[in-house]
């Protein structure tokens, strides 16, 4: 007993090496083999709180910017609603919630991070929001990513940015679709893969979010095709996609949340187990 | 080349712990000071493992880089900048974001993008580290 009380005596320091290169080891294997780490994520309150002081400050320098944004964005929506025939939608009255097919709801990008691998964003919205694991995100401009972990206040989004992350993708003008995932090389621009050689396509078409997605409606905007190759393995198109987004530079966002998805994931489910 | 080279300068305050310093201490803050960047960058310990073996290994570094008596030798790293300094500096950020970039990547065939990364990185935080020594050195009298 007391040789090996001994041993931990004198081999302390190495013990306490090993005991914390094997927690953070445990932390990392964790991430990649599972969903992610509970504890060690920008949605919990200690750091988003820090990561939303922050923002409050850094806010003010870029107001001009975001209110020639905002002012753009208004008069696209106005000449939408008066070329519009229903005026029924314009009244407050109406109660268009259990109708309505996709809620929108508005977030704060509080801390944005493009320089790494696989890229996370926070927002200041959070469970109390009625904001859920799984719902678009979009902003003024096209995607941005898709809701990771909440917590009361705060949520993270898996950004477009990021390797692990596929979405549904199509070409506004041919239909055809591909996923669209990113090479973690350049963040002005993403690779759209799996589209066969079929198409039609050349550079300058628009890439637009595709049918098949239960996260995102249909044609929200992506970006446009900047580059063509064809996979020597595959036979596929792989494409270079210009983003219309400035991720470096995210300010308020949208979340989409779609009535219909449990329902319709449901189905497809049952669908499937007979 | 925007997000391809970052520099992480929080790594000076495990060179610049004292020498003679305990260091079961060191080892146990490097982790926690990883462990916290980890939580603000939404990273999973790939800080924390790169701390703690960096705080590790810290005494080998010293005896590479000003030989085998230096913890008789009153070694401050705020003092002067010399070669012996360079070397250690330079040696310990480069070790340290090597184990970054590839915990980051975790793919052996990504191999060449990590050295390509390490080696931007690693000249960038130095040039950032140097700063930073410049600056929070006290002033002679």
């Amino acid at each position: 007993m007391q040789q090996i009380l001994y041993f931990f005596i004198k081999n302390s320091y190495r013990l306490l090496f090993l005991l914390l290169l094997g927690i953070s080891f445990a932390l990392i294997i964790q991430s990649h083999s599972f969903h992610r780490s509970e504890y060690i994520n920008s949605a919990n309150n200690l750091t988003g709180g820090v990561y939303e002081n922050i923002n409050s400050i850094n806010e003010y320098l870029s107001l001009k910017e975001k209110n020639e944004v905002l002012a753009e964005e208004n008069t696209r929506l106005k000449e939408l609603l008066f070329n519009k025939k229903d005026t029924l939608l314009n009244l407050k009255k109406l109660k268009l919630k259990d109708s309505l097919y996709y809620t929108v709801t508005k977030a704060k990008v509080i801390k944005n991070s493009f320089n790494v691998k696989e890229n996370f964003l926070t927002i200041n919205a959070g469970e109390k929001d009625s904001i859920k694991n799984s719902m678009g995100v979009i902003n003024e401009k096209g995607i941005v990513g898709i809701i990771e972990k909440t917590s009361k206040n705060y949520a993270t989004i898996i950004s477009i940015l990021n390797t692990e992350l596929k979405i549904n993708a199509k070409i506004k003008s041919s239909n055809h679709f591909g996923s669209l995932n990113w090479d973690g090389k350049n963040v002005g621009y993403i690779q759209l893969i799996d589209v066969p050689r079929l198409a039609n396509i050349k550079k300058g078409d628009s890439i637009v979010t595709g049918a098949n997605s239960d996260i995102f409606p249909e044609n929200i905007p992506i970006g446009k095709i900047d580059q063509l190759f064809i996979n020597k393995q595959t036979n596929y198109y792989t494409i270079n996609i210009r983003l219309f987004n400035d991720m470096t530079a995210l300010g308020y966002v949208y979340i989409i949340s779609n009535s219909h998805k449990e329902e319709k994931q449901k189905l497809e489910k049952e669908t499937l187990a007979k | 080349m925007q997000g391809y080279a970052n520099p992480y300068p929080y790594i000076l305050f495990i060179l610049l712990f004292p020498v003679n310093g305990n260091k079961n201490i060191l080892l146990i803050t490097s982790f926690l000071l990883g462990l916290i960047i980890d939580m603000f960058s939404n990273s999973n310990g790939i800080h924390a493992m790169a701390c703690t073996v960096l705080a590790f290994i810290r005494p080998n570094l010293f005896r590479f880089a000003f030989g085998i008596s230096y913890e008789y030798q009153t070694v401050k790293i705020a003092d002067k900048i010399t070669s012996e300094r360079v070397s250690y500096i330079l040696l310990a950020i480069f070790i340290h974001h090597f184990i970054l970039f590839s915990f980051e990547y975790f793919r052996i065939t990504l191999f060449f993008t990590i050295i390509a990364r390490t080696l931007f990185s690693t000249l960038l935080s130095f040039i950032v580290c140097l700063l930073i020594i410049y600056l929070i050195k006290p002033s002679k009298r």
